[in-house]
């Protein structure tokens, strides 16, 4: 029987069955793309791969680590990258990402600086910055730092003892503490505007620590100018504690007879003591601290009391229980 | 009503879940994780079993709202990508944090609630993968198997605690994620104090199932 097609609608209209199918699998393969696509620009947005660093300006006449055989790099401990040094920083002024911070702090602006270098002292001063780099000679110091997250890095520092710096002020009898404190300029350290820790980042050491010829302050890493998100244009750096001790941007510096507060002690007193040595048998509440990552490196490494400094700082807690004074 | 292709669908939704695991994988093959690529892997994994997790808990809502009940039909697949991404999370940290160390692994758990509540959260997603199959719903009958995947509301909020636990001073984000589950959660407590009242004040005229 032969049946036949409605008028309304001519053959040549009909969609020919292949073009039907080639364009439905058109359409298919369009959403497949798009969705697909979306996806990963999302997964992307949130992601972010690091920027690439900004390198420092060379600094001129440091003394290496080979001249200052007093304090030889750790052995057969490689360096970690300076990408990886300035591309992974803890800095909650800028951001608390910790590959963000490098972007956030592009551009911030360490010149004119001073240090006020007061409290306790015989000579309180106001040092200009480039005044106070020509305290003592600038060595390098290849330390470990061991942040409480559990990674570490080998950093070469450029800088000099903070005991050179408290002698130019003479501390009085009294002073048993020293207490240092961050810029506070929201303007220009724009988290400083968020909640996520009461402003300024202070921190301290006792006198005996401060003036442990292990201790300095640093202007520079891998012989150039710090990069702002390490803590320019100057900061603290004690090898045998964790990290967070090591303060940054330092605009003042006060000898005291009180222990003074510290920022992440203040944020969570019972996961962030005041010593905060690294200590790999006193754990953090929420991971051991037995262990380490090294930046680079896959496998784990295991912590060194003292951050392996242990032959010349463990004495200064001689009969401390490092438990309870964590 | 606009009902597509199911089958294309999930296909589509099939490939759309492997797109953060491949980028993951690729980038760490480009090296461009960062200095801590391990870190950011566990992280990254955590972070999307719980959004994965989030839209199983968003499907009901949706359906409900604008009546695309098909989208039911994809919730299984999506329930099973977050328990892929949980799978690899705690990979990550089986493998690469503790090194397959059982013991130390057993001390963490044991020790540190941070540990504890994310361990818990994900073996509270193993029945639920387990019993994902056609032939375990029969088994099980839906009922049951509906109650039993109620743990799911249990698993998330955990993975949200554990997230929160994680973090060293910025909660923002977690914080963000805890305000998406009151919400997808607060949506089912509110829908089932107004399924619940009609039944009262109608003098016992049941409600027409929904």
């Amino acid at each position: 029987m032969l049946i036949k097609k409605p008028d309304d609608i001519k053959s040549s209209e009909i969609t020919d069955q292949k073009l039907y199918l080639t364009r439905r699998n058109f359409m298919r393969g369009a959403a497949l793309a798009a969705t697909t696509a979306a996806t990963g620009f999302v997964y992307r947005r949130f992601a972010v791969p690091a920027p690439p660093a900004v390198k420092g300006e060379k600094i001129e006449g440091v003394q290496t680590a080979g001249q200052a055989q007093s304090f030889p790099p750790p052995p057969g401990e490689a360096r970690t990258a300076y990408e990886e040094i300035t591309n992974y920083n803890n800095f909650y002024e800028f951001s608390t990402g910790k590959s963000e911070v490098a972007g956030k702090a592009r551009g911030f602006v360490t010149r004119p600086w001073t240090v006020g270098v007061e409290g306790l002292v015989q000579k309180p001063r106001v040092f200009d910055l480039d005044d106070l780099l020509k305290i003592a000679p600038l060595e390098e110091r290849v330390y470990r730092m061991r942040c409480v997250e559990r990674w570490s890095m080998v950093i070469p520092w450029v800088g000099f003892p903070l005991a050179k710096l408290l002698e130019q002020v003479e501390p009085l009898g009294q002073a048993k503490y020293v207490a240092f404190q961050t810029l506070l300029d929201p303007k220009r350290m724009p988290n400083q505007r968020s909640d996520v820790l009461e402003w300024p980042y202070v921190e301290g050491l006792r006198l005996d620590e401060a003036m442990h010829p292990l201790t300095i302050l640093a202007s520079g890493l891998y012989g150039e100018t710090l990069p702002p998100q390490n803590g320019a244009p100057l900061r603290l750096v004690v090898p045998w504690k964790y990290g967070f001790k090591g303060i940054k941007s330092i605009v003042k510096i006060t000898l005291t007879d009180a222990l003074p507060p510290t920022t992440w002690n203040i944020a969570a007193p019972d996961e962030y003591g005041f010593y905060s040595n690294v200590n790999p048998k006193v754990h953090h509440p929420r991971w051991s601290q037995a262990k380490e990552r090294r930046i680079g490196e896959f496998g784990l490494r295991d912590t060194l009391p003292f951050n392996g400094y242990g032959e010349q700082v463990a004495q200064l807690y001689a009969g401390m229980d490092l438990r309870v004074n964590f | 009503m606009f009902a597509p292709d199911i089958k294309f669908t999930r296909f589509v939704l099939f490939i759309n879940g492997l797109v953060p695991a491949t980028l993951l994988a690729w980038d760490a093959y480009q090296r461009k994780l960062g200095a801590n690529p391990i870190e950011f892997a566990t992280r990254a994994t955590g972070v999307l079993a719980l959004v994965f997790l989030f839209v199983t808990l968003a499907v009901t809502p949706l359906r409900k709202l604008t009546g695309a009940n098909w989208l039911v039909k994809l919730r299984r697949q999506v329930g099973l990508f977050a328990f892929f991404y949980g799978c690899l999370h705690l990979l990550t940290y089986v493998w690469f944090d503790k090194f397959f160390g059982v013991r130390e692994i057993v001390e963490d758990v044991w020790a540190r609630p941070f540990i504890t509540i994310g361990m818990a959260s994900f073996l509270l997603l193993v029945p639920l993968a387990a019993t994902s199959t056609n032939g375990m719903v029969k088994r099980l009958g839906g009922k049951r198997w509906a109650k039993l995947h109620k743990l799911t509301y249990v698993a998330a909020t955990g993975g949200v605690i554990h997230f929160y636990m994680g973090v060293k001073a910025d909660t923002t984000i977690p914080l963000l994620f805890a305000v998406v589950l009151a919400a997808l959660l607060g949506y089912r407590w509110v829908r089932s104090r107004m399924d619940a009242t009609p039944k009262s004040a109608t003098l016992g005229i049941e409600t027409p199932p929904r």
